[in-house]
């Protein structure tokens, strides 16, 4: 067991027996291998549940606005972020919320360790190196190849706000081309874009895992599931299921922090981050904005100025 | 709407020529008093456009346009007052990220550019009003029917 766990496990000991918090939000062994899941201590003794490790992957900003009362949260960069963008929105309340702030090296991409050996029977992880028995074949990964998508890029590896530091600090990584990504399918033709987010969607089972583990989807009716007006009817379509996705990217414009818990959420496969990563370099670029990085800041879409880009105006 | 209908029976007859049907969601303040003033002006414009009259641009939501797609329309017009003349001080600036981002959203999942259009024509703008259905509706004429990146097969049974 390494000091970060006990670390955690103490702090959180810790503020249980003081009667700081009702509750710790944090992650415990799943059940199946190389998963870990959402974990909720509500007493001292419990804390040893507590662990952390590069398959902590949930967003656990997505259950502090379902938990009532004081809670304390482990939080990842990408949780800290989510956690300033509910606190901007008036979700949160700041002095029922205590931070444990852990830095993230990032978080294990299963689905492609599972493509190479199927399902995954055990899992072991030590000094970034995986050693995985499949029901295909057994194999060894390195932590950096089975990494996922949105941690690769990620720029924000340590929290933002925290109210203790757990562990050591990670180092951003220099990327040389912000967005590259986007960039690559910006440069792709129309019909070439057209027939990949097609093929996407045609996976699309619209389960909505992904607003599900989407700790910014908070609404308590959200628009798929609206009787009046009925947006989405009940039948699984190719342009319907582009209708949820871009109506749900557009909620989250300004306002995504680039988890990726869509992504690894979704049993499908499909390529979510590709639409929001659009609309965040979009916004980023438009109107200078970064969601989730100050508390001070206002959400793009709240605010306006006089003279924001008007080139999407008919020409007459 | 019934107006607008009636017309293109009268004034054109039946050919098999594509007509787009466009759905333009009109500011109440602005731009519907626009097509309001071009009607009484007796400015002749396309009758292909579907009024919906909004209280302001800002009461616009994306899925409306996105859903008058999927219900099978050839293309939107959005159309509003002109920054700094918004009834509500501020609707249209707000309005306009919002705008911004959802035609980029959509030219970058492969909508033809052109279907979706925004505009702002004041009140006094009758004549524009018209030069601006003018030109949507080439445009949308020129790419044709719904392509069906949007338009849901059986949308229709969503119809309120």
């Amino acid at each position: 067991m390494n000091s970060i766990i006990s670390d955690i496990r103490e702090t959180a000991r810790q503020l249980l027996a003081d009667g700081k918090v009702d509750v710790v939000i944090g992650y415990e062994k799943g059940s199946l291998p190389l998963k870990a899941t959402p974990c909720f201590v509500r007493s001292p003794q419990d804390a040893d549940k507590l662990i952390w490790d590069e398959t902590c992957e949930n967003n656990l900003a997505a259950f502090a606005t379902k938990t009532a009362g004081k809670k304390a949260i482990v939080a990842k960069g990408c949780d800290s972020r989510a956690l300033v963008v509910l606190m901007q929105e008036n979700q949160l309340v700041k002095d029922d919320l205590y931070v444990i702030g852990v830095s993230c090296q990032g978080v294990i991409d299963k689905k492609k360790i599972e493509a190479e050996t199927g399902e995954i029977l055990e899992a072991i992880i030590a000094e970034g190196k995986l050693s995985v028995k499949g029901i295909a074949c057994d194999k060894e990964f390195n932590f950096i190849d089975v990494k996922d998508a949105t941690c690769q890029t990620c720029r924000y590896p340590n929290p933002v706000i925290e109210d203790i530091h757990i562990g050591g600090s990670v180092e951003v990584p220099q990327q040389t081309v912000a967005f590259a990504d986007v960039i690559e399918m910006e440069n792709r033709t129309d019909s070439e874009r057209q027939a990949y987010f097609q093929e996407q969607m045609k996976k699309c089972i619209r389960c909505y895992a992904c607003r599900n583990a989407c700790p910014m989807c908070y609404c308590s009716e959200c628009f798929v599931d609206c009787n009046s007006p009925k947006w989405l009817t009940g039948g699984v379509d190719r342009a319907e299921n582009l209708l949820f996705q871009a109506g749900r990217v557009l909620h989250l414009a300004g306002r995504c922090v680039d988890c990726g818990a869509c992504s690894r959420a979704c049993p499908q496969g499909v390529d979510i981050r590709a639409l929001n990563r659009k609309l965040t370099k979009d916004v980023s670029e438009m109107y200078h904005h970064e969601a989730g990085i100050s508390e001070e800041v206002k959400p793009a879409l709240n605010v306006y100025s006089a003279d924001d880009p008007e080139a999407f105006l008919v020409k007459e | 709407m019934i107006m607008a209908e009636s017309q293109v029976n009268v004034s054109q007859p039946e050919t098999n020529e594509f007509k787009p049907k466009i759905a333009a969601f009109l500011c109440n303040w602005c731009s519907y008093a626009g097509a309001d003033l071009a009607g009484v002006g007796r400015i002749q414009y396309p009758a292909s456009i579907r009024t919906i009259r909004v209280p302001c641009s800002g009461r616009i939501n994306p899925l409306y346009v996105l859903k008058a797609m999927a219900n099978g329309a050839d293309g939107v017009l959005v159309s509003g007052c002109h920054p700094g003349d918004c009834h509500y001080i501020s609707g249209n600036y707000v309005a306009r990220r919002k705008f911004a981002l959802i035609q980029s959203l959509l030219k970058h999942v492969g909508l033809e550019e052109g279907r979706v259009n925004f505009s702002w024509v004041s009140a006094a703008e009758g004549g524009r009003f018209a030069e601006v259905v003018k030109g949507v509706t080439e445009r949308v004429t020129a790419l044709g029917p719904n392509n069906g990146v949007f338009k849901v097969a059986d949308g229709g049974g969503t119809d309120e």
